[in-house]
């Protein structure tokens, strides 16, 4: 009976560190822009697939073979790309809106080209041509005062961040193909006995390089000046722009970050779970939000506390007792920390001002 | 009088359509037809959510499928002692009795599941309302999963197909909607939701209960979503939760962007752009989603007001104000 209870135990940590990997990057962008980031949980699956073709690569394959070194390179590199996705995620979606930004329609139209060519043309070259008939004709366009509108409206933002969500799902189908793909072992599973527990190894790495990567973001955000920064910004971005703070510099690092983190919870979760698809992301994501909200958004710390409470309490609920209402559990959750501590645990009440 | 002749004449054109159409267009086009017909009564009524009222809502899907299995379920089970209550009726009659149950039945559970969403959600604002409504949603729809009753995650396939008089009662549902919406925008109420969507505090210090009209906006467009349910699962006689996922919320959402949040014609012009433009490039798959969802966001950056903007082009004619001596 213990053993069983602590065996959940370890099984909840593990998959609420996962969770609150992702909830970091929900509760770091929410802090810079007040915007809930629903394409945070499509760039966990384009880290979890990055994982995924790294390791399948050949010079991966064939230079470092399943190590140690080989799965930290795996992680790095897919972490690397997807705080790339974020950053672009950040210029091209949400930056038009607050600032002057240039090259916007180009960007844009760029993919329609690419998708447009390579429907009319079906080769590598139609896709070429589509690119570039689409970035030039946005330039002109550009050139010619087609500009996007300064928003003042927070519900415009959060428009696009649902648009960018299914353009990467759909994307991730179109690109990666709808059927579920298996997440390559990169760290070998094996049973390590204590008194009458079973600890799965890969469980104890995910934890320990869950908890790493948190610290390090937490000596980050405290100890350096661009955490300082963040910090600043966070706490209010028009202070700390008339502070001299490079705030854009600022908010595209924020998304760098949190993409990584999410990259990495997505490795770590295959690893667990090693069935990966293009809507893999979707209620992870929302889940991590969930953490995010139960821990008080905006807040490091919170986000963590909350990650870790939403898998114990999922994993509990699903040992239990039904696993079919796995998915409402999250959901519960949140209406009740809404109704009853809107702030999340460890947030502060918040005065509404006129 | 002149509003009771309207209603009478459009219902004739709608029968008239009904025995005609099918035969000008064909069945693919007429199914896409009363598609959109159903898209239109979903995307007006959640346009009273967040585009008049000014709130966010992404759980329309839920209320749908609430309308969806509450008539599926009623008529299933309760079509024989029905049919007996009715038994003088002709067979299409009969079915019509048994709709029209159904679609009330409908609207009062859906109403009655968006006031209990309502209540507590609609304290919240902005952002946590969105994520709330977003959340029951998917209660709701892991709830239909669960029951065995209706199917589960089969699907829920028993449903008496009813005799297909349904583009006459689809469109004058959406006439229905479109009329009940639009005559409340022109009322007290409908003030109240505009005063709340454009500035709720100096709304509430002028007297507008926030919450009790913001649930009541909420209610309304829930039982319009129940009945657009109903008509859906009774067109197509097979339901399944994976049509009521948060990916048709998002749907419905694009269509009343698309169009002009806080218009109805945007709304009806979006639902029918939407349904058609979606139908259209079915044989893309992939494609056509991606290029749907760079759509969504160019129309957002570059025309957030969307194609309509708030604006309608036939406005209700009021009669001048009579000063009371």
């Amino acid at each position: 009976m213990l053993s069983t209870f602590l065996q959940q135990l370890i099984n909840g940590i593990s998959q609420g560190s996962a969770y609150a990997l992702i909830a970091l990057g929900y509760t770091m962008v929410y802090g810079v822009l007040g915007l809930i980031n629903f394409a945070h949980s499509d760039v966990y699956m384009f880290g979890a697939f990055m994982g995924y073709y790294i390791a399948n690569s050949k010079i991966v394959q064939e230079q470092l073979g399943t190590s140690i070194f080989a799965a930290v390179v795996v992680m790095i590199l897919a972490m690397a790309l997807s705080a790339l996705l974020g950053m672009i995620i950040e210029r091209f979606a949400y930056r038009p809106g607050r600032t002057t930004t240039r090259y916007i329609f180009a960007f844009w139209l760029g993919i329609l080209g690419a998708i447009f060519g390579s429907l009319l043309l079906k080769s590598t070259l139609g896709l070429v041509v589509g690119v570039v008939v689409g970035i030039v004709v946005g330039v002109v366009a550009e050139m010619a005062g087609v500009r996007p509108i300064r928003q003042e409206s927070r519900l415009a933002l959060l428009i696009i961040a649902i648009g960018v969500s299914l353009l990467l799902e759909n994307g991730g189908q179109l690109t990666f193909g709808a059927d579920p793909k298996f997440f390559p072992e990169i760290i070998p599973s094996r049973s390590l006995n204590v008194g009458a527990l079973s600890l799965d190894t890969q469980k104890l790495i995910v934890l320990a390089v869950a908890v790493s990567l948190m610290v390090l973001l937490n000596i980050v955000v405290k100890y350096t000046k661009t955490g300082k920064a963040m910090r600043a910004v966070s706490f209010n971005l028009t202070a700390a722009k008339l502070m001299g703070i490079n705030t854009d510099r600022i908010i595209a690092l924020t998304f760098a970050i949190g993409s990584a983190l999410a990259a990495a919870g997505g490795i770590l979760v295959s690893l667990l779970y090693p069935k990966i698809d293009p809507l893999m992301g979707v209620m992870p994501g929302l889940k991590a939000f969930v953490a995010a909200v139960l821990g008080g958004i905006g807040n490091i710390t919170g986000a963590m506390v909350g990650g870790l409470i939403l898998g114990m309490a999922e994993v509990m609920a699903v040992g239990y007792g039904s696993s079919t209402y796995r998915d409402a559990i999250a959901f519960i959750i949140l209406v009740l920390i809404l109704l009853f501590k809107p702030g999340g645990i460890m947030g502060k009440g918040t005065v509404e001002k006129v | 009088m002149k509003r009771a002749g309207l209603w009478i004449v459009a219902a004739l054109v709608l029968a008239v359509l009904q025995t005609q159409l099918s035969g000008w267009i064909g069945a693919y086009y007429y199914k896409i037809v009363i598609l959109a017909g159903i898209n239109i009564i979903l995307a007006v009524s959640l346009n009273l959510i967040n585009g008049i009222t000014g709130q966010f809502s992404i759980g329309h899907a839920g209320f749908y499928a609430v309308g969806a299995y509450t008539s599926a379920t009623l008529v299933t089970y309760g079509e024989s002692s029905m049919r007996a209550m009715v038994a003088f009726l002709p067979r299409i009659g009969q079915d019509a009795v048994l709709l029209l149950a159904g679609i009330a039945v409908a609207a009062i559970v859906a109403g009655l599941a968006g006031l209990a969403v309502g209540i507590p959600s609609l304290r919240l604002r902005g952002d946590y309302l969105a994520i709330v409504t977003l959340g029951f949603g998917e209660i709701i729809r892991v709830l239909i999963l669960n029951i065995d009753a209706i199917g589960g995650a089969r699907g829920f396939s028993s449903i008496p197909a009813l005799s297909d008089f349904f583009l006459f009662w689809v469109f004058l549902f959406v006439l229905i909607t479109v009329a009940v919406i639009r005559n409340l925008l022109h009322s007290s109420y409908g003030r109240a939701f505009i005063s709340i969507r454009d500035d709720e505090i100096a709304a509430e210090a002028m007297g507008v209960d926030t919450t009790r009209v913001k649930v009541l906006a909420f209610v309304i467009s829930s039982m319009f979503a129940g009945i657009a349910g109903s008509l859906f699962g009774h067109y197509t006689a097979y339901l399944n939760p994976s049509s009521f996922t948060f990916i048709t919320s998002f749907y419905l959402i694009i269509m009343i962007v698309v169009g002009g949040l806080g218009s109805i014609e945007g709304s009806i012009l979006g639902a029918i752009l939407i349904t058609v433009v979606l139908e259209a490039f079915r044989s893309l798959s992939e494609f056509r989603l991606v290029g749907f969802s760079i759509l969504l966001v160019l129309v957002m950056l570059y025309r957030p007001q969307g194609l309509m903007g708030t604006v309608e082009l036939f406005r209700v004619r009021r009669k001048p104000a009579v000063a009371k001596s």
